[in-house]
Protein backbone atom coordinates (compact mmCIF):
# COMPACT_ATOMS: atom_id res chain seq x y z
CA UNK A 1 0.00 0.00 0.00
CA UNK A 2 1.13 3.50 -0.79
CA UNK A 3 1.99 5.13 2.49
CA UNK A 4 2.66 8.87 2.43
CA UNK A 5 6.20 8.57 3.70
CA UNK A 6 6.62 12.30 3.51
CA UNK A 7 4.49 12.58 6.60
CA UNK A 8 6.58 10.11 8.45
CA UNK A 9 9.62 12.06 7.46
CA UNK A 10 8.21 15.40 8.46
CA UNK A 11 6.85 14.05 11.71
CA UNK A 12 10.10 12.31 12.47
CA UNK A 13 12.01 15.48 11.68
CA UNK A 14 9.69 17.49 13.90
CA UNK A 15 10.11 15.08 16.79
CA UNK A 16 13.89 15.11 16.46
CA UNK A 17 13.93 18.91 16.57
CA UNK A 18 11.61 18.95 19.57
CA UNK A 19 13.81 16.54 21.45
CA UNK A 20 16.89 18.55 20.52
CA UNK A 21 15.25 21.75 21.67
CA UNK A 22 14.17 20.23 24.93
CA UNK A 23 17.64 18.86 25.44
CA UNK A 24 19.34 22.25 25.41
CA UNK A 25 19.77 23.27 29.00
CA UNK A 26 17.64 26.38 29.21
CA UNK A 27 14.68 24.84 27.50
CA UNK A 28 14.26 21.66 29.48
CA UNK A 29 14.63 23.53 32.72
CA UNK A 30 11.91 25.99 31.84
CA UNK A 31 9.48 23.33 30.75
CA UNK A 32 9.74 21.81 34.21
CA UNK A 33 9.39 25.09 36.00
CA UNK A 34 6.46 26.14 33.83
CA UNK A 35 4.33 23.52 35.55
CA UNK A 36 1.06 24.87 36.77
CA UNK A 37 1.40 23.95 40.40
CA UNK A 38 3.26 26.46 42.52
CA UNK A 39 4.20 23.71 44.96
CA UNK A 40 7.84 22.78 45.13
CA UNK A 41 8.32 19.36 43.64
CA UNK A 42 10.98 17.23 45.27
CA UNK A 43 14.35 18.74 44.44
CA UNK A 44 12.78 21.11 41.91
CA UNK A 45 13.12 24.85 42.02
CA UNK A 46 10.33 27.25 42.73
CA UNK A 47 10.00 30.13 40.33
CA UNK A 48 8.55 33.48 41.29
CA UNK A 49 7.53 36.20 38.87
CA UNK A 50 8.98 39.64 39.44
CA UNK A 51 7.44 42.55 37.57
CA UNK A 52 9.94 45.35 37.34
CA UNK A 53 10.89 48.44 35.43
CA UNK A 54 12.71 48.37 32.14
CA UNK A 55 15.44 50.48 33.72
CA UNK A 56 16.54 47.76 36.16
CA UNK A 57 16.48 45.08 33.49
CA UNK A 58 17.96 47.08 30.59
CA UNK A 59 20.84 48.25 32.77
CA UNK A 60 21.79 44.64 33.44
CA UNK A 61 21.56 44.97 37.23
CA UNK A 62 19.09 42.13 37.79
CA UNK A 63 21.06 39.76 35.59
CA UNK A 64 24.07 40.72 37.71
CA UNK A 65 22.57 40.09 41.15
CA UNK A 66 19.83 37.47 40.79
CA UNK A 67 21.97 34.44 39.87
CA UNK A 68 23.57 34.76 43.33
CA UNK A 69 20.15 34.77 44.92
CA UNK A 70 19.06 31.68 42.98
CA UNK A 71 22.21 29.86 43.90
CA UNK A 72 21.86 30.72 47.56
CA UNK A 73 18.17 29.95 47.96
CA UNK A 74 17.18 27.73 45.04
CA UNK A 75 14.45 30.19 44.15
CA UNK A 76 14.34 31.22 40.51
CA UNK A 77 13.12 34.65 39.53
CA UNK A 78 11.39 35.29 36.21
CA UNK A 79 11.85 38.93 35.29
CA UNK A 80 9.01 40.62 33.48
CA UNK A 81 10.40 44.00 32.52
CA UNK A 82 7.69 46.56 31.90
CA UNK A 83 7.19 50.13 33.02
CA UNK A 84 6.31 50.79 36.65
CA UNK A 85 2.74 51.63 35.65
CA UNK A 86 2.29 48.28 33.94
CA UNK A 87 4.08 46.49 36.78
CA UNK A 88 1.61 47.96 39.28
CA UNK A 89 -1.26 46.84 37.02
CA UNK A 90 0.16 43.32 36.95
CA UNK A 91 0.26 43.51 40.75
CA UNK A 92 -3.35 44.68 40.95
CA UNK A 93 -4.39 41.69 38.83
CA UNK A 94 -2.24 39.29 40.88
CA UNK A 95 -0.48 38.12 37.73
CA UNK A 96 2.98 38.35 39.32
CA UNK A 97 4.31 37.55 42.78
CA UNK A 98 6.29 40.67 43.63
CA UNK A 99 7.11 44.15 42.28
CA UNK A 100 10.35 46.10 42.06
CA UNK A 101 9.44 49.62 41.00
CA UNK A 102 10.36 53.29 41.22
CA UNK A 103 7.41 55.65 41.44
CA UNK A 104 6.95 56.50 45.14
CA UNK A 105 3.61 58.31 44.78
CA UNK A 106 2.06 55.55 42.68
CA UNK A 107 3.50 52.95 45.06
CA UNK A 108 1.90 54.62 48.09
CA UNK A 109 -1.41 54.68 46.26
CA UNK A 110 -1.01 51.00 45.39
CA UNK A 111 -0.41 50.17 49.04
CA UNK A 112 -3.23 52.35 50.34
CA UNK A 113 -5.59 50.55 47.96
CA UNK A 114 -4.65 47.36 49.78
CA UNK A 115 -2.92 45.52 46.91
CA UNK A 116 0.55 45.81 48.36
CA UNK A 117 1.71 45.47 51.96
CA UNK A 118 4.67 47.79 52.26
CA UNK A 119 7.58 49.29 50.30
CA UNK A 120 11.13 48.18 51.06
CA UNK A 121 14.07 50.30 49.91
CA UNK A 122 16.41 48.45 47.56
CA UNK A 123 18.61 51.00 45.81
CA UNK A 124 18.69 54.44 44.32
CA UNK A 125 20.29 56.60 41.70
CA UNK A 126 19.06 59.65 39.86
CA UNK A 127 17.25 60.81 36.80
CA UNK A 128 19.11 62.97 34.31
CA UNK A 129 18.21 64.99 31.26
CA UNK A 130 20.10 63.72 28.27
CA UNK A 131 20.33 65.49 24.96
CA UNK A 132 22.47 66.12 21.90
CA UNK A 133 26.03 67.27 22.48
CA UNK A 134 25.30 70.66 20.87
CA UNK A 135 22.58 71.28 23.47
CA UNK A 136 20.49 73.62 21.26
CA UNK A 137 18.11 74.55 24.05
CA UNK A 138 20.94 75.51 26.40
CA UNK A 139 19.74 73.12 29.07
CA UNK A 140 23.27 72.83 30.41
CA UNK A 141 23.17 76.42 31.71
CA UNK A 142 19.89 76.05 33.57
CA UNK A 143 19.72 76.75 37.29
CA UNK A 144 17.65 73.70 38.12
CA UNK A 145 15.48 70.98 36.69
CA UNK A 146 12.39 73.18 36.52
CA UNK A 147 14.36 75.84 34.64
CA UNK A 148 15.78 73.14 32.34
CA UNK A 149 12.33 71.88 31.42
CA UNK A 150 11.27 75.51 30.90
CA UNK A 151 14.11 76.02 28.40
CA UNK A 152 13.13 72.91 26.44
CA UNK A 153 9.53 74.07 26.44
CA UNK A 154 10.34 77.63 25.37
CA UNK A 155 12.74 76.70 22.59
CA UNK A 156 10.45 73.88 21.49
CA UNK A 157 13.44 71.58 21.31
CA UNK A 158 12.39 68.02 20.49
CA UNK A 159 11.69 66.07 23.68
CA UNK A 160 10.92 62.37 23.74
CA UNK A 161 8.61 61.25 26.49
CA UNK A 162 8.15 57.65 27.58
CA UNK A 163 4.40 58.19 27.57
CA UNK A 164 3.85 54.77 29.19
CA UNK A 165 2.99 55.60 32.82
CA UNK A 166 6.37 54.20 33.85
CA UNK A 167 8.22 55.54 36.87
CA UNK A 168 10.34 57.73 34.63
CA UNK A 169 7.29 59.02 32.81
CA UNK A 170 5.47 59.77 36.05
CA UNK A 171 8.49 61.71 37.26
CA UNK A 172 8.64 63.67 34.03
CA UNK A 173 4.99 64.63 34.45
CA UNK A 174 5.65 65.74 38.04
CA UNK A 175 8.44 68.00 36.81
CA UNK A 176 6.28 69.56 34.06
CA UNK A 177 3.69 70.11 36.76
CA UNK A 178 6.22 71.76 39.09
CA UNK A 179 7.29 73.98 36.20
CA UNK A 180 3.67 74.91 35.60
CA UNK A 181 4.01 73.94 31.97
CA UNK A 182 1.85 71.89 29.68
CA UNK A 183 4.03 69.97 27.22
CA UNK A 184 2.15 70.13 23.95
CA UNK A 185 3.14 70.57 20.36
CA UNK A 186 5.03 68.90 17.58
CA UNK A 187 8.26 69.06 19.63
CA UNK A 188 6.85 66.83 22.38
CA UNK A 189 6.84 63.20 21.25
CA UNK A 190 5.17 60.52 23.37
CA UNK A 191 6.33 57.10 22.24
CA UNK A 192 4.94 54.62 24.78
CA UNK A 193 8.10 52.51 24.86
CA UNK A 194 10.79 51.39 27.29
CA UNK A 195 13.77 53.45 28.42
CA UNK A 196 16.19 51.84 25.99
CA UNK A 197 13.93 52.50 23.01
CA UNK A 198 13.41 56.10 24.06
CA UNK A 199 17.14 56.74 24.38
CA UNK A 200 17.78 55.17 20.99
CA UNK A 201 15.10 57.39 19.47
CA UNK A 202 16.42 60.49 21.20
CA UNK A 203 19.85 59.74 19.82
CA UNK A 204 18.48 59.27 16.29
CA UNK A 205 16.35 62.41 16.42
CA UNK A 206 18.87 64.57 18.32
CA UNK A 207 16.27 65.09 20.99
CA UNK A 208 16.15 65.53 24.76
CA UNK A 209 14.79 62.91 27.13
CA UNK A 210 14.50 62.21 30.83
CA UNK A 211 16.33 59.02 31.70
CA UNK A 212 17.41 57.10 34.73
CA UNK A 213 21.17 57.30 34.89
CA UNK A 214 21.59 53.50 34.99
CA UNK A 215 20.04 52.83 31.61
CA UNK A 216 21.84 55.80 30.10
CA UNK A 217 25.30 54.69 31.24
CA UNK A 218 24.68 51.08 30.23
CA UNK A 219 23.83 52.22 26.68
CA UNK A 220 26.15 55.21 26.41
CA UNK A 221 28.35 53.56 23.75
CA UNK A 222 25.44 53.28 21.35
CA UNK A 223 24.14 56.80 21.85
CA UNK A 224 25.03 60.23 20.51
CA UNK A 225 23.76 61.78 23.72
CA UNK A 226 25.28 63.41 26.77
CA UNK A 227 23.96 64.26 30.19
CA UNK A 228 22.98 67.91 29.96
CA UNK A 229 21.47 68.31 33.40
CA UNK A 230 21.56 66.34 36.64
CA UNK A 231 21.55 66.74 40.43
CA UNK A 232 18.27 68.02 41.74
CA UNK A 233 15.99 66.95 44.53
CA UNK A 234 13.28 66.28 41.99
CA UNK A 235 15.59 63.87 40.20
CA UNK A 236 16.08 61.44 43.05
CA UNK A 237 15.20 57.93 41.90
CA UNK A 238 14.39 55.29 44.53
CA UNK A 239 13.72 51.65 43.75
CA UNK A 240 11.52 49.71 46.15
CA UNK A 241 10.32 46.15 46.36
CA UNK A 242 6.66 45.56 47.19
CA UNK A 243 5.14 42.24 48.26
CA UNK A 244 1.50 41.69 47.34
CA UNK A 245 -1.29 41.28 49.85
CA UNK A 246 -1.60 37.60 50.79
CA UNK A 247 -5.23 38.03 51.78
CA UNK A 248 -6.16 39.32 48.33
CA UNK A 249 -3.97 36.88 46.45
CA UNK A 250 -3.67 33.69 48.51
CA UNK A 251 -2.26 31.66 45.59
CA UNK A 252 0.92 33.66 45.08
CA UNK A 253 4.29 32.44 46.34
CA UNK A 254 4.48 34.70 49.37
CA UNK A 255 6.92 32.52 51.26
CA UNK A 256 9.55 32.77 48.51
CA UNK A 257 8.80 36.45 48.03
CA UNK A 258 9.64 37.05 51.69
CA UNK A 259 12.98 35.34 51.16
CA UNK A 260 13.65 37.49 48.11
CA UNK A 261 12.81 40.71 49.93
CA UNK A 262 15.02 39.84 52.85
CA UNK A 263 17.86 39.16 50.43
CA UNK A 264 17.29 42.27 48.28
CA UNK A 265 17.31 44.51 51.32
CA UNK A 266 20.23 42.74 52.97
CA UNK A 267 23.94 43.57 53.01
CA UNK A 268 25.05 40.90 50.51
CA UNK A 269 22.82 42.24 47.79
CA UNK A 270 23.59 45.84 48.76
CA UNK A 271 27.25 45.09 48.25
CA UNK A 272 26.61 43.49 44.87
CA UNK A 273 24.57 46.50 43.76
CA UNK A 274 27.17 48.99 44.96
CA UNK A 275 29.90 47.15 43.10
CA UNK A 276 27.95 46.89 39.85
CA UNK A 277 29.67 48.90 37.15
CA UNK A 278 29.04 49.39 33.46
CA UNK A 279 31.56 51.20 31.27
CA UNK A 280 33.38 52.32 34.42
CA UNK A 281 30.31 53.94 35.99
CA UNK A 282 28.60 52.78 39.13
CA UNK A 283 24.93 52.70 38.23
CA UNK A 284 23.18 52.28 41.59
CA UNK A 285 23.71 53.26 45.18
CA UNK A 286 22.52 51.53 48.30
CA UNK A 287 22.46 53.82 51.31
CA UNK B 1 30.52 53.46 5.35
CA UNK B 2 32.52 53.53 8.54
CA UNK B 3 29.38 52.70 10.39
CA UNK B 4 28.74 49.74 8.09
CA UNK B 5 32.28 48.39 8.31
CA UNK B 6 32.29 48.86 12.03
CA UNK B 7 29.03 47.02 12.29
CA UNK B 8 30.13 44.08 10.18
CA UNK B 9 33.33 43.76 12.18
CA UNK B 10 31.24 43.80 15.31
CA UNK B 11 28.86 41.28 13.75
CA UNK B 12 31.67 38.87 13.06
CA UNK B 13 32.72 39.35 16.65
CA UNK B 14 29.30 38.38 17.87
CA UNK B 15 29.16 35.40 15.55
CA UNK B 16 32.36 34.08 17.02
CA UNK B 17 30.96 34.37 20.53
CA UNK B 18 28.01 32.28 19.46
CA UNK B 19 27.26 31.65 23.06
CA UNK B 20 24.69 29.93 25.19
CA UNK B 21 22.56 33.06 25.34
CA UNK B 22 21.91 33.07 21.63
CA UNK B 23 21.43 29.31 21.58
CA UNK B 24 18.82 29.63 24.32
CA UNK B 25 16.80 32.10 22.23
CA UNK B 26 17.01 29.92 19.15
CA UNK B 27 16.02 26.85 21.16
CA UNK B 28 13.05 28.67 22.65
CA UNK B 29 11.86 29.95 19.27
CA UNK B 30 12.01 26.58 17.58
CA UNK B 31 10.59 24.69 20.50
CA UNK B 32 7.58 27.02 20.65
CA UNK B 33 6.99 27.07 16.89
CA UNK B 34 7.13 23.31 16.61
CA UNK B 35 4.71 22.80 19.47
CA UNK B 36 2.32 25.42 18.12
CA UNK B 37 2.47 24.16 14.55
CA UNK B 38 2.03 20.54 15.63
CA UNK B 39 -0.94 21.27 17.84
CA UNK B 40 -2.46 23.48 15.14
CA UNK B 41 -1.97 20.66 12.63
CA UNK B 42 -3.71 18.18 14.94
CA UNK B 43 -6.68 20.53 15.07
CA UNK B 44 -6.63 21.65 11.46
CA UNK B 45 -6.03 18.38 9.58
CA UNK B 46 -9.26 16.62 10.59
CA UNK B 47 -11.27 19.83 10.44
CA UNK B 48 -9.76 20.74 7.08
CA UNK B 49 -10.55 17.34 5.59
CA UNK B 50 -14.09 17.61 6.94
CA UNK B 51 -14.67 21.10 5.57
CA UNK B 52 -13.01 20.23 2.28
CA UNK B 53 -15.01 17.07 1.66
CA UNK B 54 -18.44 18.00 2.90
CA UNK B 55 -21.03 20.10 1.18
CA UNK B 56 -23.05 21.96 3.73
CA UNK B 57 -25.10 25.08 3.99
CA UNK B 58 -23.10 28.08 5.03
CA UNK B 59 -19.80 26.76 3.81
CA UNK B 60 -19.19 30.03 2.04
CA UNK B 61 -19.57 31.77 5.39
CA UNK B 62 -17.09 29.37 6.95
CA UNK B 63 -14.65 30.08 4.12
CA UNK B 64 -14.97 33.82 4.56
CA UNK B 65 -14.51 33.58 8.32
CA UNK B 66 -11.45 31.37 7.88
CA UNK B 67 -9.95 33.75 5.34
CA UNK B 68 -10.57 36.63 7.71
CA UNK B 69 -8.78 34.79 10.51
CA UNK B 70 -5.69 34.68 8.31
CA UNK B 71 -5.42 38.40 8.84
CA UNK B 72 -5.67 38.32 12.64
CA UNK B 73 -3.08 40.75 13.98
CA UNK B 74 -0.81 39.01 16.45
CA UNK B 75 -1.33 41.71 19.06
CA UNK B 76 -5.10 41.18 18.92
CA UNK B 77 -4.62 37.48 19.60
CA UNK B 78 -2.11 38.37 22.29
CA UNK B 79 -4.56 40.74 23.91
CA UNK B 80 -7.52 38.33 23.82
CA UNK B 81 -5.54 35.41 25.19
CA UNK B 82 -4.07 37.72 27.84
CA UNK B 83 -7.60 38.60 28.95
CA UNK B 84 -8.37 34.90 29.29
CA UNK B 85 -5.17 33.97 31.10
CA UNK B 86 -4.84 36.84 33.57
CA UNK B 87 -5.70 35.77 37.10
CA UNK B 88 -9.11 37.41 36.79
CA UNK B 89 -9.72 35.80 33.39
CA UNK B 90 -11.72 32.63 32.90
CA UNK B 91 -8.55 30.55 32.56
CA UNK B 92 -6.76 32.49 35.31
CA UNK B 93 -6.68 29.58 37.73
CA UNK B 94 -4.14 27.77 35.58
CA UNK B 95 -1.59 30.57 36.15
CA UNK B 96 -0.32 30.33 32.61
CA UNK B 97 0.39 34.00 31.93
CA UNK B 98 4.09 34.66 31.18
CA UNK B 99 4.87 30.99 30.53
CA UNK B 100 5.61 29.04 27.39
CA UNK B 101 2.19 27.35 27.27
CA UNK B 102 0.65 30.84 27.12
CA UNK B 103 2.66 31.63 23.99
CA UNK B 104 1.76 28.27 22.48
CA UNK B 105 -1.95 28.93 23.01
CA UNK B 106 -1.67 32.26 21.18
CA UNK B 107 0.44 30.81 18.38
CA UNK B 108 -1.94 27.89 17.86
CA UNK B 109 -4.69 30.45 17.30
CA UNK B 110 -2.50 32.14 14.70
CA UNK B 111 -1.41 28.93 12.98
CA UNK B 112 -4.65 26.93 12.86
CA UNK B 113 -6.52 29.10 10.32
CA UNK B 114 -3.55 28.95 7.94
CA UNK B 115 -3.36 25.16 7.92
CA UNK B 116 -7.13 24.86 7.95
CA UNK B 117 -7.63 27.11 4.92
CA UNK B 118 -4.89 25.50 2.90
CA UNK B 119 -5.84 21.93 3.76
CA UNK B 120 -9.56 22.40 3.17
CA UNK B 121 -9.02 24.10 -0.18
CA UNK B 122 -6.50 21.50 -1.25
CA UNK B 123 -8.76 18.62 -0.26
CA UNK B 124 -11.67 20.21 -2.09
CA UNK B 125 -9.71 20.17 -5.32
CA UNK B 126 -8.10 16.77 -4.81
CA UNK B 127 -9.19 13.61 -6.54
CA UNK B 128 -11.36 12.10 -3.84
CA UNK B 129 -11.98 8.79 -5.59
CA UNK B 130 -9.07 7.50 -3.55
CA UNK B 131 -11.34 7.31 -0.52
CA UNK B 132 -13.88 4.74 -1.79
CA UNK B 133 -11.02 2.87 -3.42
CA UNK B 134 -9.08 2.66 -0.18
CA UNK B 135 -12.20 1.73 1.78
CA UNK B 136 -13.03 -1.05 -0.65
CA UNK B 137 -9.53 -2.42 -0.13
CA UNK B 138 -10.25 -2.67 3.58
CA UNK B 139 -8.52 0.47 4.80
CA UNK B 140 -9.95 2.26 7.81
CA UNK B 141 -11.65 5.60 7.28
CA UNK B 142 -8.81 7.45 9.02
CA UNK B 143 -6.30 5.65 6.82
CA UNK B 144 -8.32 6.63 3.75
CA UNK B 145 -8.25 10.29 4.76
CA UNK B 146 -4.53 10.10 5.40
CA UNK B 147 -4.09 8.68 1.92
CA UNK B 148 -6.08 11.57 0.52
CA UNK B 149 -3.83 14.01 2.35
CA UNK B 150 -0.86 12.06 1.04
CA UNK B 151 -2.05 12.67 -2.51
CA UNK B 152 -1.75 16.41 -1.93
CA UNK B 153 1.22 16.24 0.43
CA UNK B 154 3.20 19.00 -1.21
CA UNK B 155 0.49 21.52 -0.41
CA UNK B 156 -0.11 20.05 3.03
CA UNK B 157 3.57 20.42 3.86
CA UNK B 158 3.47 23.92 2.44
CA UNK B 159 0.62 24.73 4.84
CA UNK B 160 2.74 23.53 7.75
CA UNK B 161 5.66 25.66 6.59
CA UNK B 162 3.44 28.69 6.16
CA UNK B 163 2.04 28.20 9.67
CA UNK B 164 5.49 27.68 11.14
CA UNK B 165 6.71 30.77 9.33
CA UNK B 166 3.91 32.84 10.78
CA UNK B 167 4.52 31.79 14.38
CA UNK B 168 8.30 31.87 14.36
CA UNK B 169 8.31 35.39 12.97
CA UNK B 170 5.62 36.90 15.19
CA UNK B 171 6.43 39.22 18.06
CA UNK B 172 3.05 40.31 19.46
CA UNK B 173 1.91 37.05 21.02
CA UNK B 174 5.33 36.09 22.37
CA UNK B 175 5.91 39.50 23.91
CA UNK B 176 2.47 39.98 25.47
CA UNK B 177 1.88 36.43 26.71
CA UNK B 178 5.46 35.38 27.38
CA UNK B 179 6.75 38.55 29.00
CA UNK B 180 10.14 38.25 27.25
CA UNK B 181 11.66 36.37 30.22
CA UNK B 182 15.26 35.51 29.48
CA UNK B 183 15.91 31.79 29.19
CA UNK B 184 12.23 30.96 29.19
CA UNK B 185 10.03 33.02 26.96
CA UNK B 186 12.51 35.25 25.19
CA UNK B 187 12.43 34.19 21.55
CA UNK B 188 14.55 35.25 18.60
CA UNK B 189 12.00 37.89 17.63
CA UNK B 190 11.36 39.37 21.07
CA UNK B 191 15.11 39.23 21.62
CA UNK B 192 15.64 41.27 18.46
CA UNK B 193 12.99 43.76 19.57
CA UNK B 194 14.77 44.20 22.91
CA UNK B 195 18.26 44.43 21.40
CA UNK B 196 17.12 47.02 18.87
CA UNK B 197 15.50 49.08 21.61
CA UNK B 198 18.81 49.04 23.45
CA UNK B 199 20.81 50.08 20.43
CA UNK B 200 22.54 46.69 20.16
CA UNK B 201 22.09 46.65 16.41
CA UNK B 202 24.93 44.27 15.58
CA UNK B 203 23.65 41.55 17.88
CA UNK B 204 20.10 42.05 16.61
CA UNK B 205 21.36 41.64 13.04
CA UNK B 206 23.11 38.42 13.96
CA UNK B 207 19.98 36.98 15.53
CA UNK B 208 17.93 37.88 12.45
CA UNK B 209 20.49 36.22 10.18
CA UNK B 210 20.64 33.14 12.38
CA UNK B 211 16.87 32.80 12.13
CA UNK B 212 16.97 33.05 8.34
CA UNK B 213 19.82 30.60 7.96
CA UNK B 214 18.14 27.98 10.13
CA UNK B 215 14.82 28.34 8.34
CA UNK B 216 16.63 28.09 5.01
CA UNK B 217 18.19 24.83 6.16
CA UNK B 218 14.86 23.42 7.25
CA UNK B 219 13.33 24.34 3.91
CA UNK B 220 16.06 22.49 2.05
CA UNK B 221 15.42 19.36 4.09
CA UNK B 222 11.66 19.57 3.72
CA UNK B 223 11.92 20.29 0.01
CA UNK B 224 14.12 17.30 -0.53
CA UNK B 225 11.90 15.05 1.55
CA UNK B 226 8.75 16.10 -0.32
CA UNK B 227 10.19 16.00 -3.77
CA UNK B 228 12.13 12.79 -3.50
CA UNK B 229 8.93 10.99 -2.59
CA UNK B 230 6.84 12.51 -5.35
CA UNK B 231 9.47 11.88 -7.99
Amino acid sequence: MMIPTVFQRVIFFTLVIMVLCSATGGCSKSIDSDSKTPVDTAGGRVTIKLATTTSLDNSGLLAHILPDFTEETGIEVDIIAVGTGKALELGRAGDVDVLLVHAPDAEREFISEGYGLDRYYVAQNEFVIVGPFADPAGVGESSGIVDAFGKIHDTEAVFISRGDQSGTHKRELIIWDEAGLDPEGAWYIEVGQGMGAVLTMASELEAYALSDIGTFFSMEDHLDLVIVHSCDELLENIYSVIPLNAELFPNLKHEQVAVLIEWLTGPVCGDLINRYEVNGHRLFDVR
Amino acid sequence: MDELTGQSVETVGYLSMFNGDILALIGTSFNLSLWSTSIAALIAFPLGVFIGLSEFKGRRTVDIILNTLLFLPTVVVGHLVYMALTREGFLGDFQLLFTRPAIIIGQVILATPIILTMVSNTVRLADRRIIPTALSMGASRIRAYLLLLGEVRALVVLSLLAACGRVISEVGVSMMLGGNIFGKTRTITTGIALLTSQGEFAQATVLGLVLLVIVFGINIVVYQATHRVSA
